[in-house]
């Protein structure tokens, strides 16, 4: 068992006895039932409810994450979420019967759904809180022994989860291993039933590689490139307010459903960048640096690789507004780049920071051809009041989820799946979707031993088979005969 | 196959899934009917391939492969408008004026692997979802089956849209350049050990992948008082043991568990009944090849199983032909019992009480059938809740197969992902969310500068405390 608060070397060995511990917690049967799972779950909402000052204090620690954000993207969604499985899980949980065969009848059918077993969720550090709990709410409401592998690049929010979440779960099923690679390389090794994953497609290489040896299989949450088409139809002054709380307001940039480029025609982009900087400064005010609305860059290495972007040749001359930077805060302006070369890092690359490239084309249908020539992503916007444009790029743009005329909202409902597709990744979860997720949906057929027809059964004759045929397609004179069980001899 | 030859075909099919042509219900529905018009036209030649490849009696061959095929492109073409349109979504009522839809839509470029024991049906089942769901697509068939093979790949594209859809034969190296490749996704029917190989593969492009493995699916008998119940159980199991490509069926019962006294009423009424049955020896199929023959030869001559052979036991190397044999209680330990048998053996496992052969089952991997033969609705609800499988049949084999509205599949290390019916369309389709809004109302507390007040009002907001909302609206209501 994990020592909490002191540094135990986690290794192989650990983890397996580990998850041996967590299978035999889960062979006895202790989350099968609905009262353990709702007893998890209502602890969990105390947790949220009793510790929310000690998250929003590791959240805010990580990222300088303003209280609002926290408590918009982080707490309150998860408490939602919450509160949604405690009031639909009886219902999830219920066999769902189906229609059966015309060919098998008698028999009814019903579809149940089962824990996996003893699953490993690895979390990511942006919404360390909320990307951390939704996953693993549906892991435990599918029933389920959970591991949960914070991310070391959020410490503050890692060491809280490790610290405050074995006090309110059962711990003889639920588990937290704080680490990096060594730890996480450890919980690889090992056979889990699931594994779900947020965060990066390299990473997410490694995880699946490693899950083929046990073949378990993955949910892959990943990002991408989500692109902004501004039509100059639109109400631009709602327009830019709301891809700048998508942009800036979401972590300052580092969200997977972050919009992270924009694109619109030649001759709106000057009116669009003038309503972005007015948006900006009515804000954050003239001096970004000192609003308290603005999280700063998670780590050195991450502002390093923005700097780089937005350091490129070519780039750092386009750029428009912001490029102020300070290293010792770890904070980059919010900053607008015009036109960046198409093939440069800021606009191949995921930005996942506060820099937001404008790429303009002639008309606004040829931003179609831009988004389809690049890898899909996890979110696609278009800001429009023209229906048609709407529905072809509903229609036409393959993507994780589709929002039209607003950023980020799609994570808020928990009747839509969230997940990528292609590059973005696999998988969905989100409210029924996450129990989904977590769960075996079984099938059982259940016969009598009435409407038996020897037509199945050797020695074969042409007879048979012209029988068969019939009962294939759903014969209802054919099945009345068979029940009678004609041919009566064989 | 060259691979500039691989390349240039799935430069082919990428295009033509970028013209959008497989995205409209027109080319989808004339491509189900292609298949439909296959294995009306060709039934004959299909019955003297599969009896070519694996001596399958035609009856066999429309019972299990195509009957089911043709029964899976009727309900496939019965629903695709309904699979094909979107759903709507509620939207709660803070975000009015919305709207949500959750709109399937194709993946792309999907690969096929089909599988040797059931060479037309499992190249054509994932097929007929592939293309419901809009994709373009490459099937690779299965070398074992070299006759079926060769009329898939020649002789169904005449059918089909070239373009579009594409066979390539081959072996394992043809295999390994296709895993090269990128795909949007990838379907596998085989062994647990090619699984993996597959999964690894696609790792490297983050390629999803679903696997339709075996495992060793047990058949639990619990005692039949009733005569007649017992008869038709028996006939039941015989059919779903040596029916289904002689054993060679991911499926097929691969072993029974039964209590110590009733098993020789069991073993005896197993024997009459594949006397019975299998009395013309063309009404049973053969061993695919002589690699597996030989395979199960090895299964039977390990020490001390032979001794456990209560009837059959014999084998024709010339005729490739495994007699149905039933073996008692052959050791644990042996490959036998621990290895997915895909064959003619059946063994039969003893217990002192039924409820026994719970914990036997699950003290094992997950299988991806598993079969109970019994009146007692507790035992079957002991079995549904202490048991995990792909599936579980109560008082019958192999029919669940049948059922589009089941999902078929595995879990634990008989695989992952499902298909059949609707669960075919969903598992070639990407379900991407759509939302709607528009530029009327406005909540400005979404938006910096923050403080207390924007706080709880989305506090009210996320509590939908919509008069909590109003009062505030009014003025009335402070934190």
């Amino acid at each position: 068992m994990e020592e909490l608060g002191q540094k135990v070397s986690f290794d192989s060995k650990r983890a397996k006895e580990m998850v041996n511990e967590l299978r035999g917690s889960f062979e006895e049967g202790k989350t099968m039932g609905y009262e353990w799972r709702v007893e998890q779950l209502k602890a969990i909402l105390r947790m949220i409810n009793e510790r929310e000052a000690d998250f929003m204090a590791a959240l805010h620690s990580n990222l300088s994450k303003p209280y609002f954000e926290s408590f918009l993207h982080e707490i309150s969604l998860v408490r939602a979420s919450c509160s949604l499985f405690l009031k639909q899980l009886k219902h999830w949980m219920k066999p769902v019967k189906v229609p059966a065969a015309i060919t098998t009848y008698p028999s009814t059918a019903h579809i149940v759904s089962e824990p996996l077993g003893v699953v490993l969720v690895i979390l990511t550090w942006n919404y360390s809180f909320m990307l951390s709990l939704e996953p693993v709410i549906g892991a435990i409401a599918a029933g389920n022994a959970v591991v949960l592998k914070p991310s070391e690049v959020a410490p503050a929010t890692s060491a809280i989860f490790a610290k405050i979440f074995p006090e309110y779960v059962d711990n003889s099923c639920i588990r937290v291993v704080e680490g990096a690679i060594h730890e996480t390389t450890a919980l690889l090794e090992q056979r889990w039933d699931k594994i779900f994953y947020t965060g990066n497609s390299r990473v997410a290489k490694i995880i699946m590689t490693a899950a083929a040896k046990n073949l378990t299989p993955v949910i892959l949450e990943l990002g991408g490139k989500s692109p902004v088409v501004v039509d100059p139809d639109c109400d631009l002054k709602i327009v830019a307010k709301r891809i700048v709380v998508g942009k800036w307001g979401c972590n300052n940039g580092q969200a997977c459903v972050s919009p992270d480029y924009i694109i619109t025609t030649k001759s709106f982009a000057p009116q669009l960048v003038d309503a972005l900087k007015s948006t900006l400064e009515g804000f954050y005010g003239k001096d970004p640096q000192q609003s308290k609305d603005l999280s700063r860059i998670v780590n050195s290495e991450h502002f390093g690789r923005l700097t780089r972007l937005l350091d490129e040749d070519r780039v750092y001359d386009n750029v428009v507004h912001g490029g102020q930077r300070d290293e010792k805060q770890l904070f980059i302006a919010p900053t607008i780049v015009l036109d960046a070369p198409l093939d440069s890092l800021i606009m191949t690359e995921e930005i996942f920071g506060p820099l937001l490239p404008i790429t303009t084309v002639n008309k606004v249908e040829d931003s179609f051809s831009v988004i389809k020539s690049r890898p899909k992503p996890l979110s696609a916007y278009l800001f429009t009041k023209n229906k048609k444009l709407e529905e072809k790029f509903a229609m036409t743009i393959s993507a994780g989820g589709i929002l039209i005329n607003d950023t980020t909202l799609q994570v808020t409902n928990p009747d839509l799946p969230f997940g990528g597709v292609g590059e973005s990744g696999f998988g969905s979860y989100h409210g029924k979707f996450s129990f989904d997720a977590f769960s075996h949906k079984k099938g059982v057929l259940s016969r009598g031993f009435g409407g038996e027809t020897p037509a199945r059964y050797p020695p074969y004759t042409p007879w048979k088979q012209a029988l068969l045929r019939d009962l294939i397609n759903g014969s209802i004179i054919t099945l009345i005969l068979a029940l009678l069980g004609w041919p009566w001899r064989e | 196959m060259e691979l500039v030859e691989l390349e240039e075909l799935l430069n082919e099919v990428r295009q033509t899934f970028k013209s959008g042509k497989t995205r409209c219900f027109s080319w989808r529905k004339r491509q189900l009917e292609g298949i439909l018009e296959f294995l009306h036209d060709k039934e004959q030649d299909i019955f003297s391939a599969l009896k070519q490849d694996l001596g399958k009696h035609k009856v066999e061959a429309f019972r299990d492969e195509v009957g089911i095929l043709i029964k899976s492109v009727n309900y496939a073409l019965s629903n695709l408008k309904k699979w094909m349109a979107s759903q709507k979504v509620r939207m709660p009522w803070a975000f009015f004026p919305s709207s949500a839809e959750v709109l399937p839509e194709p993946l792309g470029v999907v690969l096929i692997f089909s599988s040797w024991n059931f060479p037309i049906g499992l190249a054509l089942e994932p097929l007929i979802g592939a293309i419901s769901a809009g994709n373009v697509m490459v099937l690779k068939t299965a070398e074992l089956a070299p006759a079926s093979s060769d009329l898939i790949a020649n002789v169904l594209p005449l059918y089909l849209d070239n373009k579009a859809i594409k066979i390539i034969q081959g072996g394992q190296f043809v295999g390994e350049q296709l895993l090269d490749c990128k795909w949007d996704k990838i379907f596998f029917t085989g062994s647990e050990r090619v699984g993996r190989i597959v999964m690894t593969k696609a790792a490297k492009h983050l390629t999803p992948v679903i696997l339709e493995l075996g495992g060793k699916c047990p058949a639990i008998v619990d005692t039949l008082s009733n005569l007649r119940d017992l008869k038709v159980a028996v006939r039941r199991i015989v059919g779903g043991k040596w029916g289904p490509c002689c054993g060679q069926a991911c499926i097929g019962v691969d072993y029974l568990l039964v209590e110590d006294k009733f098993a020789p009423i069991l073993i005896d009424l197993l024997k009459t009944t594949i006397k019975r049955f299998y009395v013309e020896s063309d009404n049973i199929s053969r061993i695919v090849n002589k690699q597996h023959f030989q395979r199960l030869c090895d299964l039977l001559n390990e020490s001390s199983v032979r001794d456990s052979i209560a009837f059959g036991g014999s084998s024709d190397y010339e005729t490739l032909k495994v007699e149905p044999t039933i073996l008692v209680n052959p050791p644990l330990e042996s490959l036998l019992m621990t290895e997915e048998i895909f064959g003619p053996l059946l063994p039969i496992i003893t217990v002192k009480k039924i409820e026994d052969s719970i914990e036997f089952i699950s003290k094992r991997p997950k299988p991806l059938a598993i079969y109970a033969f019994t009146k007692n609705e507790h035992l079957k609800q002991r079995i549904i809740a202490e048991t995990s499988s792909g599936s579980i049949t109560f008082n019958d084999t192999m029919v669940q197969y049948a059922c589009d509205a089941l999902p078929f599949g595995g879990v634990g290390l008989s695989g992952f992902g499902k298909y059949h019916g609707k669960f075919s369309f969903d598992a070639f389709s990407h379900g991407k969310a759509v939302l709607r809004r528009s530029f009327l109302i406005e909540f400005v507390c979404r938006y910096p500068p923050w403080n207390d007040m924007k706080l709880h009002f989305m506090r009210c907001l996320y509590r939908f405390d919509y008069i909590g909302l109003l009062l505030m609206w009014l003025g009335l209501k402070r934190e």
